[in-house]
């Protein structure tokens, strides 16, 4: 399956395979079938076809200086590279590129942890450097600070703020990107840039002030292709001595309204961590009479079933961190503030640990009522274990997810928007006839970025369509689930290379004029377009033929 | 120099050469030890899994697909080899992603298949 970069000869291509041995060393330059399965999406839906987006070879570079190189050869050349960290970006392409053909410059190798600040609560690490990595140095040395890991932690902590991704404790901590403090980039051009405090030589406040003196790229480089970032640091939390969680649960589907807003007041306090929000309704989802109510939206009649099975609609539960005496406080105020507002919550104690936590305690999902909180994210603590969700099942044991991907929308942080949404994706999907199993009624927000709610709309729905003719019905499904959020305003988040056009689509503001901008950036900083073409829907000029190529 | 003194000679020169061949085994598998619990412990150790689950996702997949005819903990299996460890990560398997030279060399598998079969002696 030997590709070749687009627009680039194969004897050019040799030579710049040359440059890069004679810059890295032979060993880390990857260019046979059997290397490069690796740097495909596992997960791809455009698998084994003529548009797959496979690298036509990978480089493995060890430090910053061979970046550098690589990044100068592939200028000469003209050839895409396309940057990689740990490659764990599943859901959302993986390590394959934007581009077929591109050089995937793997960057696994740059595994260094370069500080651990424990006083000062900070850490710089290399791209390389996973969220396991990081924990286990961090025990090692008895350190007493936390990192916010996502599920699961083998990704890296640059590539994952890279894309924007989040974590599960304090709000602060959660937007990895926000929680950054500086980076240390490679250009284009091939020159290397540090943002912040970094810029001044001999500073010793790199990490802690990033927007040093005038204005501040380093938003360029989050889902951007404006450079590679070889080192970048991020605010720890200091690890609590105690941790504290609580239940709330209120009855009818309309009380959503006050909750969220008084749960805002309490997170935006820096009160509580990342409030979870579910619905107790799910017991009903197989009750006929709640199902048909549930399809037509019918809140009386959810709220009489709801009541007649003694249940509550919504729930959210809460979490403190501090000392036992302050979480206690945080807890009984969150407790006064929403009897204040909803009378007839129902308002229930969690558990009260010292931390960090054992083994067994961070096993518990009973305790005083059954929780939907992963606690190992809520305590810091990285592993692979939600990966059980794309793998074998008991009831289905010979088959695995393969189209694993991730859709989400931005849903405004209040109760009216959530059930609005609610209704529009119930809509939405009706429209494109495939209606989901699970009544829309109870799809929950997902306060996973604190100032915004995430709710899925495509998340899983290509589910079983595991054929090559299955995986581009359920493309194109999605792409007409993106139109369509976009028209009633909501904009998705991230998305796998193959719906980034889509995506990027969304964002229509003013004739395109933030994308226009963001190009026009491009151009200038990188004239050969050699940087990870078309990710995120920015193409520069040498490749702007190629956007929505991937529709056909 | 005599027959017996020959003989006696060659068994500890060959003694010293499996004394070697040993030490080399343990370092082989004690680096593999270190590489296992990094790379391949967060989905295939023994223990429970997260969120209340009974096992880590790989030993569960392990589980549904073998029954219980072979074990599901990668450490207790004797049919681990080199070569089958290094088709398994290179090219993955269901959800199992493959796993790349940058992540796990071809030395590195070979240090954890020791280590697999040192511990699958232990069962």
């Amino acid at each position: 399956m030997a590709v070749l970069p687009p627009g680039v000869s194969a004897d050019n291509f040799a030579a710049a395979i040359r440059e890069f041995e004679a810059a890295i060393g032979k060993e880390w330059v990857m260019t046979s079938d059997e290397d490069l399965v690796p740097y495909r999406d596992h997960f791809s839906y455009i698998k084994d076809q003529p548009n797959e987006l496979v690298p036509s070879a990978a480089v493995g570079p060890d430090t910053t200086e061979q970046v550098q190189a690589i990044v100068r050869t592939a200028n000469k050349y003209k050839i895409p590279l396309y940057a990689i960290s740990t490659g764990k970006n599943f859901a959302y392409g993986g390590p394959s590129p934007n581009v077929r053909g591109s050089v995937t410059v793997d960057l696994k190798r740059m595994n260094r942890i370069l500080e651990v600040n424990d006083k000062r609560h900070y850490a710089v690490v290399e791209p390389g450097v996973s969220y396991i990595d990081l924990y286990r140095r961090i025990k090692e040395h008895g350190l007493k600070v936390w990192i916010d890991t996502p599920d699961p932690g083998w990704g890296s902590l640059i590539g994952n703020a890279m894309d924007h991704g989040i974590g599960y404790t304090m709000g602060f901590y959660r937007d990895h990107f926000g929680a950054h403090t500086g980076m240390e980039v490679v250009l284009p051009s091939g020159e290397i840039m540090r943002t912040g405090m970094g810029a001044l030589p001999g500073s010793n406040s790199w990490h802690e002030y990033r927007h040093g003196f005038g204005p501040d790229p380093s938003g360029l480089f989050g889902q951007g292709n404006f450079g590679i970032v070889t080192k970048m640091g991020f605010r720890l939390m200091p690890q609590p001595e105690h941790w504290r969680n609580g239940l709330v649960t209120v009855p009818k589907r309309a009380d959503l309204i006050p909750l969220v807003d008084t749960v805002n007041y309490i997170t935006d306090l820096g009160l509580a961590g990342e409030p979870w929000y579910g619905s107790p309704l799910t017991a009903l989802a197989r009750n006929r009479e709640f199902l048909d109510a549930a399809a037509s939206f019918n809140e009386s009649a959810m709220d009489r079933l709801a009541a007649e099975a003694n249940l509550h609609s919504w729930q959210v539960e809460l979490q403190f961190y501090g000392s036992e005496k302050t979480t206690l406080a945080q807890w009984e105020y969150a407790k006064e503030l929403v009897a204040r507002a909803i009378p007839n919550a129902r308002l229930t104690d969690g558990e009260s640990l010292p931390v960090p936590l054992t083994p067994e305690q961070i096993d518990q999902t009973t305790g005083p009522y059954p929780t939907n909180m992963r606690r190992n994210v809520t305590q810091g603590v990285p592993g692979l274990g939600v990966w059980y969700m794309v793998g074998r099942t008991e009831q289905s044991p010979n088959t695995w997810n393969e189209t694993h991907i991730g859709l989400f929308s931005l849903v405004a942080r209040t109760g009216e928007a959530v059930m609005q949404a609610q209704k529009d994706f119930a809509e939405i999907t009706q429209q494109l006839g495939t209606p989901s199993l699970f009544p829309s009624a109870l799809g929950t927000p997902v306060n996973w970025y604190q100032f915004a709610f995430i709710m899925g709309n495509g998340f899983g729905m290509s589910m079983g369509e595991n054929t090559p003719e299955g995986k581009k019905r359920a493309t194109e499904r999605l792409r007409q689930v993106l139109k369509e959020n976009a028209r009633r305003g909501y904009g998705d988040y991230r998305g796998p290379p193959l719906l980034q056009d889509d995506v990027a689509d969304q964002y229509s503001f003013n004739d395109y004029v933030l994308r226009r901008f963001n190009e026009k950036l491009k151009d200038a900083i990188d004239p050969n377009g050699v940087l990870s073409p078309g990710r995120a829907g920015v193409w520069p000029a040498a490749y702007r033929s190629m956007r929505g190529g991937l529709r056909g | 120099m005599k027959p017996t003194t020959l003989r006696s000679t060659t068994a500890l020169v060959l003694l010293l050469c499996g004394a070697a061949a040993n030490a080399q085994d343990g370092a082989s598998a004690e680096r593999g030890k270190a590489k296992f619990e990094h790379s391949c412990a967060p989905c295939h150790a023994a223990g429970p899994g997260d969120d209340g689950r009974p096992m880590l996702p790989g030993t569960e997949a392990l589980t549904l697909k073998y029954r219980g005819t072979i074990p599901a903990v990668l450490e207790q299996r004797t049919d681990l080899t080199a070569p089958v460890i290094k088709a398994f990560v290179r090219s993955g398997t269901f959800s199992m992603p493959p796993f790349r030279k940058t992540e796990l060399t071809d030395a590195e598998i070979d240090d954890i298949a020791a280590y697999i079969a040192q511990t699958s002696k232990l069962r």
